[in-house]
């Protein structure tokens, strides 16, 4: 189990602006945030307040600009080798199929022909694609995609998930399917995930903590804490706890929307259109 | 798609030669062109008969083929290479890049008299020129097709803790390979036609050499015999760098509309 400690997190970028003179966007500033060892924490935010940066320091593909970042008390140094990401986009690799997608971590980590397609059979049966394996990824549906993105990043173990908005290019159906086998192999698995969403609902209904974040430079405005009790089912969406829970969320989060220059983002709109689709999303996790 | 449907479009197909081979064995035949100077094609193919049984077709043909193989293959491992390594590191490419697009310009047969000068008469100044023609578009589609790499895929495979050389292979490669191959088969084309010039310059064999050679002592029938060798030879070569593209980005059936 790993945890993560950001202290003053600070990211810059330098940027062309239309006539071509150089421009420094600060992506993050001031930004405090600690994860627990096995906790589902959700990062909130309108878009380009800084939430794909973080998640790049965190998995070492971007370099931070200031700040410190402790993993297991350690500094992060280059690639940590025991994080998975979950991309914004699935990034599967076209010319490979399924099964040979999830293989990959495996055999950048050497592991023998045999033994990876045995393990990768294990992760395609976990989410539910067993008999897709000689597909290309051209050939699933976005739904069977984002499954395959997150079977490629557990088949190797690793200790942290770091997920953004795997889910945000979903139909609502599809969406509130993928949560709940989410939530059921964290709690098979034991793992630390960090996820980022533009959702309220998505948040609440998965998380333990909820980091809000202010709109660009980002930082942690807030952290709420979501005591709902676990196993959640989909008919908690409906719950008055739950939309207590949105209610209070909203609060924090609707001025840093209003300032960020995106408009608001149609999954935090509260509306009551998706209702039906949970419930039904609901049944078949029941009968599933 | 039905047998005949199919008979029916090769038929087609075919008509238009079918009509063009007509025209051409007519034409010198009534003495609408002088026999001397175009030869009818039955009488091409007497020739192409001639040389298979005299054993100099496969002479030919292998000198042919030993050069703009060996001068492709050259450009390709090198091309690509380089490409990759290029389109990798940015600040290399920015450097190189107008000296790029100057040696592109400069044509392969203008240069001949140089390789000649450096290599000597022989096989290498021939190979030397093959090369050049084909090295430059094999190059300029490697590096386009590096640089058009999707940043996330290799940001993915990063996060999974890839080494360099894996990125390079494993990942950069099959992103760039359609595009690499768009370059290849440009580098077909212009293979044969460096190959014709280098065989027409001081060459005592090969496909460019029988042709040139029967005009100058007035076989005139085998001189086209080696035009239509010559043709042939580029079809097949692009055929076959049409099927290894096939097999090497077979993922991507499913993605073109014409599949
Ligand atoms: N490589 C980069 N160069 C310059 N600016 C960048 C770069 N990456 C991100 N930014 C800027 O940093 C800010 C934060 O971007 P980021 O992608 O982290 O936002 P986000 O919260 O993930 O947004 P979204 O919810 O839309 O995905 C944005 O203003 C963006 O324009
Ligand atoms: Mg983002």
């Amino acid at each position: 189990m790993s945890s993560i400690v950001a202290r003053d997190l600070r990211m810059e970028f330098t940027s062309r602006d239309e006539s071509g003179r150089a421009e420094r966007v600060v992506a993050l500033e001031h930004f405090d945030l600690e994860v627990r060892a096995g906790e589902f924490l959700s990062v909130l935010g309108p878009s380009g307040c800084g939430k794909s940066t973080f998640l790049s320091i965190l998995a070492g593909l971007a370099q931070k600009s200031g700040g410190s970042l402790l993993v297991d008390g350690q500094p992060l140094e280059g690639i940590n080798a025991r994080q998975g990401v979950v991309f914004q986009g699935y990034a599967l690799f076209p010319w490979r199929t399924v099964l040979e997608n999830i293989e990959v971590g495996l055999e950048i980590r050497g592991v023998g022909k045999a033994e990876r397609r045995e393990r990768a059979r294990e992760y395609l049966e976990l989410v539910g694609l067993g008999g897709f394996g000689a597909r290309y990824p051209h050939e699933i549906s976005g739904g069977m995609r984002q499954r395959v993105a997150i079977a490629r990043s557990l088949v190797y173990e690793p200790e942290v998930l770091l997920m953004d908005e795997p889910f945000a290019a979903l139909d609502a159906q599809t969406r509130e399917i993928l949560q709940g086998e989410l939530l059921r192999i964290w709690d098979r698995h034991k793992k630390t995930i960090v996820f980022i969403t533009h959702s309220l609902d998505e948040a609440i209904f998965l998380s333990d903590r909820i980091a809000v974040m202010t709109h660009r430079p980002g930082r942690i405005k807030e952290i709420i804490e979501v005591p709902l009790p676990r196993p959640r089912l989909a008919e908690l969406r409906n719950s008055e706890d739950f939309v207590h829970l949105r209610q209070r969320a909203w609060e924090v989060l609707k001025d840093e929307v209003r300032f960020a220059t995106a408009p608001v983002p149609a999954a935090t709109s509260t509306r009551a259109a998706d209702w039906p689709a949970s419930a039904q999303a609901g049944r078949r996790l029941a009968k599933g | 798609m039905g047998i005949s449907a199919k008979l029916s479009g090769l038929f087609q197909r075919s008509l238009g030669i079918l009509v063009f081979a007509l025209l051409w064995e007519l034409l010198p035949r009534s003495g609408l062109v002088s026999a001397a100077y175009l030869s009818p094609p039955s009488e091409v193919l007497g020739a192409i008969a001639d040389l298979v049984s005299s054993g100099l077709l496969f002479k030919h043909l292998e000198a042919s083929l030993y050069r703009s193989l060996a001068g492709l293959l050259l450009a390709i491992v090198s091309g690509v290479g380089l490409g990759l390594l290029m389109g990798g590191f940015r600040r290399l490419e920015a450097l190189v890049d107008p000296l790029l697009q100057l040696f592109r310009q400069t044509s392969a047969l203008a240069l001949f008299p140089v390789f000649i000068l450096f290599f000597g008469i022989g096989e290498l100044s021939k190979v030397a020129i093959i090369f050049w023609a084909s090295f430059w578009p094999i190059l300029l589609s490697t590096i386009s097709g590096v640089k058009q790499v999707d940043r996330l895929l290799i940001d993915s495979a990063r996060s999974m803790g890839a080494s360099r050389a894996f990125l390079f292979v494993k990942v950069v490669l099959p992103a760039a390979a359609p595009s690499i191959f768009t370059g290849v088969r440009l580098a077909g084309a212009y293979c044969v036609t460096a190959l014709v010039a280098a065989e027409m310059i001081g060459a005592h064999s090969g496909l460019g050499f029988l042709t040139l050679n029967s005009q100058e002592v007035f076989q005139v029938p085998s001189m086209y015999a080696g035009i239509l060798l010559l043709a042939l030879v580029g079809l097949l070569l692009n055929a076959v760098l049409a099927l290894i593209e096939r097999r090497c980005t077979r993922w991507r059936r499913g993605l073109r509309a014409d599949a």
